[in-house]
């Protein structure tokens, strides 16, 4: 089976690749790609290829399929929220071929039986390709250490509590540690907990309008401090989850300066929405860490700009309807983002902060670097997962059209430009034009 | 002129509107003086007050509001209703809808309930207090009772005495004071005070001699007992010694300031008994003046198109 993607600006940051031209696939994998401007006469060209599939990608970009090092799939345990088959559907209809889903399932991720049940799944229902990440603690409760080399030689690739933070400094540290003997990085989500109980926004002038309970950015940064001097101390991977405040990325910028092993990640909605947003009360803006305040975005987003910034990630967190259609304090917390993610981070190429080359790579060859998996390139003999995306197209968001079970968008109405025409997941396309 | 069929909170309303509330208040309180107390405009009319905190002055007031002006009133608790059973307030919401109701009163912990209401109801909704958000009525019928003394809200001082931070009160207060031209001071300590709430156009101070010089009006809020175990004050003792309103500390005050509390009292704690009964207090008008805030409310509400 070959497959010819043809007249499509094909841009690989792995590669520094940039330019108009064909993108052949055999076999489910990257046989070759042809630059027009070689003027080179190749043997598809020649007409002597049989069986061949033809895309045109005129007009489109045609980049390796991104990658999602923040996902919640919910299954097992969550299955009304979402499910590796709805999920993974989600992830493709937004341009993710590969997603990394975080253990905060139930059961919890913490053993071989379940690491096998989610990539078993996955292969047999999954839309693009799953990586699990281990929970760090067992049942993620913060009191021992899960058997991290087990998990990994099952097909783990990080370990993260995330939703919860590692509150016990003893076992973040071990974790570092072992960080170093399994070669995976130590995912954190930063939050202090005794700061943050009962916060469901970010602590500030709109809060106390609102009368709601705000979380400090304190709280974010007091976690991101500690980790920051685990990761030193042990010499260990860290990885900082979903950064949110400009606080934290000073932290980080001030880490990497001194030469420790750290990336971060930050997700569309912290550089998209303020929390003036919050004004209207509406629950799919409830999200943890919460949506901060416009000098928080700057910050993020020249954090992205300078490198500080890794990766965007989507923290894809579906709900159902009835847990979103309640009290502002008692509504779960969460974005479902996979479908909106690269429409609202095409924005920072808008804004001139980040160039199309930049913004690709922190979503897909970067993400896949962090993680040590084979994807995000399109270089010869990598696996076949390419997205196909019209930069110029606008639409207007539709979360009820969500292939995630969860409509929980605070995007929902907004107008977005770059529409995700063609999604290749090791070979199998699906086409959403 | 009330142009929305809802009173979600004071920060809604414009000074305009305001005005109007009070001044269709004082008809109704000429009516509550009469013999006969009972007036027919929401004949037919029902009210359900759905309540989902405990709460005695402002539900009985709403309800006597609400027969005074002849309509009909159901009182909907949750220790009494499906809400134990896990009914969703959605689910409650809509039940009470389907039996034709024309206005719910809502009292809830959470901040954000009535405004949630509105959108999934099309009748009126009435905020009688969402967590920290707001409590409109109780700050309508401050200015009321403010205004009966001293005639004017423009130019006052205010101050605020308490827990800031968790005060709906507070808030629905400073939005009302603010809007209408009074200076107001917000005299707490720093762990109960919100953030970055000087934004708001106030003057802020932690120590309760500062804040109670030559002031108008002054108003001490109900200092939440639970929050001593959160941390946030150490002892009660220590909150009274710091914050306590005395006679002393009154003499701060001008000689003719009033002392108003939106009630329960704790005796002791945020207020002197002496000064709870003493001649500048004004603290039982509040309630009598509650009544006929909320059925000037219940009335212009009716008025509104919907």
């Amino acid at each position: 089976m070959k497959i010819l993607i043809k007249n499509g600006r094909i841009i690989d940051p792995s590669q520094d690749i940039d330019g108009k031209g064909d993108v052949l696939i055999e076999d489910g994998k990257i046989k070759e790609i042809v630059l027009a401007q070689k003027n080179k006469v190749t043997s598809w060209q020649a007409g002597k290829l049989a069986s061949l599939q033809t895309i045109d990608a005129s007009d489109c970009i045609v980049i390796p399929g991104l990658v999602d090092m923040h996902t919640h799939l919910r299954e097992p345990g969550f299955e009304y929220k979402e499910t590796i088959s709805t999920g993974t559907s989600a992830a493709a209809r937004g341009g993710f071929t590969s997603v990394c889903c975080m253990p905060n399932t139930n059961p919890v991720n913490d053993t071989i039986a379940v690491t096998e049940f989610i990539i078993k799944k996955a292969l047999s229902e999954g839309s693009c390709t799953v990586y699990p990440i281990g929970a760090i603690t067992k049942g993620q409760k913060n009191e021992e250490l899960a058997e991290l080399e087990a998990l990994k030689r099952t097909g783990c690739i990080a370990f993260s509590d995330d939703g919860r933070p590692v509150t016990n400094s003893l076992i973040m540290r071990c974790a570092l540690e072992y960080s170093k003997i399994i070669e995976v990085p130590i995912i954190s989500h930063c939050e202090d907990l005794y700061l943050s109980e009962g916060g469901v926004m970010n602590e500030g002038f709109v809060s106390t309008i609102l009368g709601l309970k705000g979380i400090p950015k304190a709280a974010e940064e007091i976690m991101v401090a500690r980790d920051l001097a685990l990761c030193q101390l042990t010499g260990g991977r860290l990885h900082i989850a979903h950064v949110s405040t400009a606080g934290s990325v000073k932290l980080i910028r001030d880490a990497k300066a001194c030469g420790i092993n750290v990336t971060a990640e930050t997700c569309p909605h912290y550089f998209s929405l303020t929390d003036e947003s919050l004004i209207s009360y509406d629950t799919n803006l409830k999200v943890n860490p919460p949506i901060r305040t416009e000098k928080d975005v700057e910050a993020i987003k020249e954090g992205l700009k300078d490198g500080t910034i890794d990766v965007i990630a989507t923290d894809h967190a579906p709900h159902h309807f009835d847990d979103k259609t309640k009290e502002f304090d008692s509504a779960a917390f969460g974005i479902s983002g996979l479908e909106t993610a690269f429409s609202l981070a095409f924005q920072l190429v808008g804004q001139e902060l980040l160039d199309l080359k930049q913004l690709i790579m922190k979503m897909s060859a970067t993400p896949a670097e962090i993680m040590k998996i084979p994807k995000g390139t399109l270089s010869s003999g990598a696996d076949a997962d390419i997205t196909i995306i019209n930069l110029e197209n606008t639409y207007t968001v539709d979360s009820s059209k969500f292939l995630s079970k969860g409509k929980n968008s605070p995007f929902n109405g907004w107008t977005l430009k770059g529409t995700v025409e063609k999604t290749i997941s090791m070979g199998k396309i699906y086409d959403w034009s | 002129m009330v142009t929305s069929k809802n009173l979600l909170g004071i920060k809604e309303l414009t000074t305009e509107e305001i005005y109007h509330v009070l001044e269709t208040a004082s008809g109704f309180k000429d009516v509550l003086q009469r013999d006969i107390k009972k007036v027919p405009p929401l004949r037919g009319k029902t009210v359900v007050n759905l309540f989902f905190e405990p709460s005695t002055r402002t539900r009985i007031s709403f309800e006597l509001a609400a027969k005074r002006l002849s309509a009909d009133v159901i009182n909907f608790s949750t220790i009494t209703s499906s809400v134990i059973k896990g009914e969703t307030l959605k689910d409650t919401a809509l039940t009470i809808k389907a039996l034709g109701a024309d206005f719910v009163v809502i009292r809830h912990s959470s901040a954000g309930v009535p405004h949630f209401l509105s959108r999934i109801l099309n009748i009126s909704v009435i905020n009688a207090g969402d967590g920290a958000n707001e409590h409109p009525t109780q700050a309508l019928l401050d200015l009321f009772t403010i205004l009966s003394h001293k005639k004017k809200i423009k130019g006052l001082t205010v101050a605020i005495i308490g827990d800031i931070t968790h005060s709906r009160v507070a808030r629905s207060n400073i939005y009302a004071l603010t809007k209408l031209g009074a200076h107001v001071r917000l005299i707490c300590p720093p762990t109960l005070r919100p953030a970055e709430v000087r934004h708001l156009g106030i003057e802020v101070f932690n120590t309760i001699e500062e804040g109670l010089k030559k002031a108008d009006v002054i108003m001490t809020l109900r200092l939440q007992l639970e929050r001593q175990s959160k941390g946030y004050f150490p002892s009660l003792e220590e909150y009274f010694y710091l914050y306590g309103l005395t006679t002393a500390r009154l003499q701060l005050a001008r000689d003719n300031a009033i002392v108003m509390h939106p009630g329960p009292m704790n005796r002791g704690v945020e207020i002197e008994s002496e000064v709870a009964d003493g001649p500048q207090s004004v603290i039982l008008e509040q309630v009598t003046n509650g009544l006929a805030v909320r059925m000037a409310v219940l009335y212009l509400l009716a008025g509104v198109k919907k």
